[in-house]
């Protein structure tokens, strides 16, 4: 184990704000995508159902 | 005749064995978690190719992939979560603080597979594409079109870590450097293949017009590579070179490596997702896709 306390660890030698804030937005783009593609799966299926409904 | 199955199970196979043949013969435990990795990820392929039909053709209709890709999508999500727990754990528990570069170069653990994963899914685009065009197959060209997106995000992702990362420790959030400049036109790239795909009403069309700017494209992507080699630049040489033996330690190389099938792994599955998404959209006025959406939404799982 590489830290002495937590506070060390969310300190990262100072460079806490670069190293969080990198690997923050590339959890929010994750999280992000994962829901964005969710809704869209919802939709396409809603849209189908709509089409299949006129028929 | 070429069997899918075989393919995928022979790939499989490959993957896990390289991964095996490595602890055995040349590095030893040294870097266990990644050919622990590669055995994983290369039984679960070769587990995988029960999904697909023999016939080769067969597996290109959107009618087939669609329930292929359904059931692959969680292996792959799976090992996208499990691989990235590993490599969290690896790059902040394990990995040693850099003597130079301090707690700052952990940026480095989304960083370069990002960045990594920029060109390979640009690679991915353009040959998906290319076959499209060539083949006319609709699914190759959905494939190229499920890719952008998340090509995108990660090439912007490693744009803006590399930018958080230039500021501590160049001084600056952006130099026009050969290597940052040609990662902002891959950007540019994916971006425009995506205006394009969007901006033409027929999809066919759009889909060789999109095909034709992909593969023009792709010069960009050795551009990117070997710009730290070709022009004397800002931004640090290759983290790992062919044929030589990696300069850092070996738990930060473990946890780069790991974080960056975590990616592959994770960009496969989105990948599967939004092309069954495209396949839906698309395919939407045709039989199968209407009694799926049926079958579907009345609570069965397809």
């Amino acid at each position: 184990m590489q830290w002495e306390s937590w506070s060390a660890f969310f300190n990262m030698g100072g460079y806490a704000f670069y190293v969080w804030l990198s690997f923050g937005l590339t959890a929010l783009c994750v999280i992000w995508e994962v829901i964005a593609l969710h809704n869209r799966n919802q939709a396409a299926l809603r849209l189908i159902k709509l089409l299949a409904q006129q028929d | 005749m070429m069997s899918m199955k075989k393919i995928i199970l022979g790939l499989g196979l490959l993957i896990a064995l390289t991964g095996a043949a490595l602890i055995l013969f040349v590095t030893g435990t040294k870097y266990i978690g990644v050919h622990v990795a590669l055995i994983l990820i290369g039984a679960a392929l070769a587990r995988q190719s029960r999904y697909f039909d023999d016939n080769f053709y067969h597996n290109a209709s959107p009618q087939a992939f669609y329930p292929t890709a359904g059931l692959l999508i969680p292996w792959f999500a799976w090992l996208a979560a499990v691989l990235v727990i590993y490599g969290l754990y690896v790059s902040f528990a394990i990995a040693p603080t850099d003597f130079q570069q301090g707690e700052a170069y952990r940026i480095i653990f989304v960083h370069v597979p990002a960045a990594w994963m920029s060109m390979v899914i640009y690679v991915a685009m353009a040959f998906w594409a290319g076959l499209g065009l060539i083949l006319n197959a609709r699914l190759s060209a959905m494939m190229a079109q499920a890719l952008a997106p998340t090509g995108a995000i990660f090439t912007l992702l490693a744009l803006v870590t590399g930018s958080l990362w230039g500021k501590p420790m160049w001084g600056t959030y952006w130099v026009w450097d050969a290597r940052l400049t040609s990662e902002l036109i891959l950007l540019f790239l994916f971006l425009g293949f995506i205006a394009l795909q969007s901006s033409i009403d027929d999809p066919r069309k759009a889909d060789r017009a999109g095909a034709l700017l992909a593969l023009v494209g792709v010069v960009n992507v050795p551009i990117i590579y070997f710009s730290v080699k070709w022009w004397s630049t800002l931004h640090q040489g290759s983290s790992i070179n062919m044929g030589a033996a990696p300069k850092m330690a070996a738990t930060m190389f473990e946890g780069m490596i790991i974080m960056a099938l975590a990616f592959w792994m994770y960009t496969i599955a989105v990948t599967l997702i939004r092309a069954r998404c495209i396949i839906l959209e698309r395919e939407r006025n045709s039989g199968w896709v209407k009694e799926l959406a049926t079958r579907e939404s009345s609570g069965a799982k397809s």
